[in-house]
């Protein structure tokens, strides 16, 4: 009965005291999986995803509360790269790209307040106080912040029209199963 | 030598422990999809066994037997398992952030597949020495790798053909591992006289 | 035939490839016709490789033949030049010579009927002139690869000279089924065709040119053999007629032996590929100051009355030319190219741009549309496949939506040529699961690419806001430490006068958030 209690006892403590020194040696001080997940990310915290910055969404990613395919201006590119840093299963089928958007400023309506020119994550948009203010194509990542701040609604964000470079050849339609010959 | 060659070969090929046996089939099944993920539940199952088997024995012929507490024999294993287990997962995390993630539950789950408990007690049973008792757990080890690994490969497969909408998912899968224990009985026409 | 004859032209044979029936009879046969100029013509701005490029004419501007009409832009570009006199109508968008049938930029002309040539200067003696020079003519009269690449001619000869390139390929090939435009060059202009290989040569310096010419054009061997007769560094060499010969990779491997590595272009092995449409193109431009305005092109199908080769001003639209040429019946499919590796056309209203070697009108019997089967694994299509890869595994995957997987067997080798498809005995549109993987992988490059411009875009703004708040903050600090002097200095006069400090202050922030 003793012998009992005081060897497991014993084993109990050993175990433990195995453990914790194993749990010192191998302490991660900093997730380094949501770091590297932030690194993947844009990074302009446009907040497209609903979260409050690409750091936020990358650690929620990490825990698997959001899903890899989360970031829209990431697209389908990031979705892989994040799916496949996780282990993750993607279909990619199911990720539509989002249709890429970019912001226009439409000219006779910008009375050049400078509002858009302070929230554009990627200081997308040119112009000064008083002056018909531009927006960058190349720089631009169709975040629509502009879109909010703009008193007049000049900004908008317009689908960038479709051009032969960029045209992808559709998935063929190739039925998953064909149709069985009817056998008489 | 040759007859621990032998037992080597019996246990990994002959009494495959997922294929025959039948033990283990929850990682088997859980942590099949991609090969990268089965080769590292594979190695980390093996650990555990390898160790867990050895302080088992360690302590069942050192602890139990002298004080004759053989009754504690189910409780000691699984502490021992249990303790080996959350060693193996805060190295992992550490060591191979990346495989950690990927095996997600099934890690901490290492602590109730059924070969690794299950392995200790066929050594007790058979009355294994400690050498035999390691040959014989490293070999049942290298067989569940083994399988993991292959049905990894045939599932990564699976995956590019077309299959019927009923059979999609998991019943190709336990289809699949059915016709793969077939294929392990041929192993039982081995032999080694 | 016995077996040993019959195993050694197995050994001779090129293990890859298909042979489809070449159909390029009797169209081949019927002497070149001259296409009458038709009311409008439509010049894309986008006829080649790169960039496209950019208008140097206004509506309503009267152009002269040859005349300079666009320029190009950056480095890898090509000129346009007008193919008749007459008048600019129109600059806009028109159906592009595309599968997706979207549109893009091209400049409306309206012939005068003079056809009036601009002046140009032609050198006495070309090869008295330094390669750099040469160079410089054949870039300067829009000449591109005419084989259906339309890679800018002037860069890769520029490539070739900079490599140390010793030796020369025309490609003769025209491994296509129905085309025989390169057959056609080759018999009426075989002298002109050998001086554009010798001008070439001179531009890169190379020791030698291979002409390969498909076993199936007899008279275009006899003509070239005639003229390349005096120069002993231009041999004309005879290939086995096996679809895709006019591969370039495939020719230099047949022709020289040396396989082309992955992820490496012919010039790496010493070798440039030029098809001899090229060298034609070349000898007009270099001999007798003609930029690239005109081509031949064959029209040939089963919905054709007259199937022949007509030489035809770059952009003419196909309508023109089926008018021309005589429709028998509305034919089924308008592919611009050869049936394996052409555009189908969604009308005839789009313009003939250089590269275009032929226009087939096929009837329904020319089509075969048949159900995509199920893949058996029976590995025909690995057996056909000219490079070395496994269309089955690949397909697979991309049909799983495994891109990256598909990348890892080769995709990027795949050079499009269709032989999988055509052998494939269950149908599967292997070609196009290819194009929409390597379109699809290159969009998901170009998000990439995106992604990371927009991190370095927010990470510089992050670093100068932080900055400017920096220095604001420093600002602030000077001018508090200055205020706290003034007031020291007022407070040992007794008379303060913090108010109008503070109100100054605030009109100075003001001013630096207006300024950011």
């Amino acid at each position: 009965m003793f012998a009992a209690v005081a060897s497991l006892a014993l084993l109990g403590a050993a175990l433990g005291f195995g453990l914790g020194i194993a749990a010192r040696r191998f302490a991660v001080e900093s997730d380094s999986l949501v770091d590297a997940l932030v690194a993947m990310m844009p990074g302009s915290n446009c907040g497209q995803c609903g979260q409050a910055g690409c750091a936020e969404a990358a650690r929620l990613i990490a825990e698997g509360t959001a899903p890899v395919t989360s970031c829209p201006p990431g697209g389908k590119a990031l979705a892989s790269a994040l799916a496949a840093k996780l282990g993750i299963p993607l279909d990619l089928s199911t990720v539509a790209d989002q249709e890429p958007r970019i912001a226009s400023i439409a000219e006779d309506i910008c009375i050049g307040c400078c509002r858009c020119i302070k929230v554009c994550p990627t200081d997308a948009v040119i112009g000064a106080a008083k002056q018909i203010h531009a927006v960058i194509r190349e720089a631009c990542t169709g975040c629509g912040a502009c879109i909010e701040r703009c008193p007049t609604e000049a900004a908008t964000l317009q689908p960038l029209p479709a051009t032969v470079s960029h045209w992808v050849w559709p998935k063929p339609d190739v039925p998953a199963y064909p149709a069985p010959a009817l056998a008489n | 030598m040759s007859e621990y060659l032998v037992l080597l070969v019996s246990t990994a090929l002959v009494n495959n422990v997922v294929m025959v046996r039948f033990l283990g089939l929850c990682p088997f099944m859980g942590v099949s999809k991609r090969i990268d993920g089965a080769i590292g539940m594979g190695l980390a199952t093996s650990f555990v066994i390898v160790l867990a088997a050895s302080l088992s024995w360690i302590l069942e012929h050192w602890l139990l037997v002298p004080l004759g507490l053989s009754y504690l024999r189910l409780l000691t294993f699984i502490l021992v398992i249990a303790a080996v287990v959350q060693f193996t997962e805060a190295a992992m995390r550490k060591i191979a952030p990346d495989l950690y993630q990927m095996l997600g539950i099934y890690l901490p789950l290492i602590a109730t597949n059924c070969s690794v408990l299950g392995l200790p007690l066929i050594n007790m049973q058979e009355g294994h020495g400690f050498v035999t008792a390691i040959v014989y757990d490293f070999g049942s080890a290298l067989g569940f790798t083994l399988a993991m690994l292959v049905f990894a490969g045939l599932r990564e497969r699976l995956a590019l053909v077309r299959v019927p909408h009923a059979f999609s998912g998991a019943p190709i899968a336990f289809i699949l591992a059915s016709q793969m224990s077939l294929a392990f009985m041929g192993f039982s026409g081995l032999n080694f006289k | 035939m016995g077996f040993i004859e019959r195993f050694l032209h197995t050994l001779s044979e090129p293990r890859w490839g298909v042979h489809p029936d070449d159909r390029k009879r009797p169209a081949a046969d019927a002497p070149l016709r001259l296409l009458p100029m038709p009311k409008r013509l439509y010049i894309p701005l986008q006829q080649h490789v790169g960039q496209p490029a950019r208008s140097v004419v206004l509506v309503g501007q009267r152009v002269l033949k040859g005349q300079l009409i666009a320029e190009p832009q950056g480095r890898i570009s090509a000129p346009v030049h007008a193919s008749t006199s007459g008048t600019v109508f129109m600059i806009g968008d028109i159906t592009a010579p595309h599968p997706s049938g979207l549109a893009f930029a091209a400049i409306g002309l309206e012939p005068d009927g003079i056809d009036a040539s601009a002046e140009s200067a032609v050198p006495a003696d070309p090869f008295a002139l330094p390669p750099a020079e040469i160079t410089r003519l054949i870039a300067a009269a829009g000449i591109v690869g005419l084989g259906g690449a339309t890679f800018p001619s002037a860069v890769k000869l520029a490539l070739g000279q900079r490599s140390g390139v010793a030796t020369l390929i025309v490609n003769g090939g025209e491994c296509e089924p129905y085309l025989s435009c390169d057959d056609r060059v080759m018999r009426d202009a075989a002298p002109a065709v050998v001086d554009g290989v010798r001008l070439m040569m001179h531009a890169i310096g190379a020791r030698e040119a291979l002409v390969g010419i498909e076993a199936n054009k007899p008279e275009a061997i006899v003509a070239m053999r005639k003229a390349a007769a005096p120069f002993a560094a231009i041999r004309i060499c005879p290939v086995p007629a096996r679809y895709p010969m006019g591969s370039d990779r495939q020719l230099i491997q047949t022709l020289t032996g040396k396989e082309v590595p992955s992820d490496c272009r012919a010039a790496d092995v010493g070798v440039i590929v030029n098809n001899v449409s090229t060298a034609n193109a070349v000898h007009r431009a270099v001999r007798l100051g003609e930029p690239l305005i005109r081509r031949i092109v064959t029209i040939n199908g089963g919905a054709i009355w007259q199937p022949g080769n007509v030489m035809v001003p770059v952009g003419t639209l196909v309508s023109d030319l089926l008018a021309f040429a005589g429709v028998k019946s509305e034919p089924e499919r308008l592919v611009m190219g050869g049936p394996m590796m052409g555009t189908v056309l969604p009308h005839a209203s789009v313009p003939i741009v250089k590269g275009t070697a032929g226009i087939l009108a096929l009837n329904a019997e020319e089509i075969a549309e048949s159900e995509p089967g199920a893949c058996i694994r029976c590995g025909n299509c690995t057996r056909a496949c000219p490079a070395g890869l496994l269309p089955l595994e690949m397909a697979a995957r991309i049909r799983a939506g495994d891109l990256p997987g598909a990348e890892a067997f080769g995709l990027s080798d795949c050079i499009g040529c269709g032989c999988c498809a055509y052998i494939c005995p269950a149908h599967l549109p292997l070609v196009q699961y290819f194009n929409h993987a390597k379109g699809e992988l290159s969009t998901q490059e170009r998000t990439r690419l995106r992604n990371d411009a927009a991190k370095r875009l927010a990470a510089e703004r992050a670093g100068r806001l932080e900055r400017e708040a920096l220095e604001k903050s420093a600002a602030a600090a000077r001018r508090k430490a200055e205020r706290n002097a003034a007031k020291a200095a007022e407070a040992a006069r007794a008379s303060p006068a913090v108010p109008t400090t503070q109100h100054a202050e605030k009109n100075t922030a003001a001013l630096v958030e207006t300024s950011s």
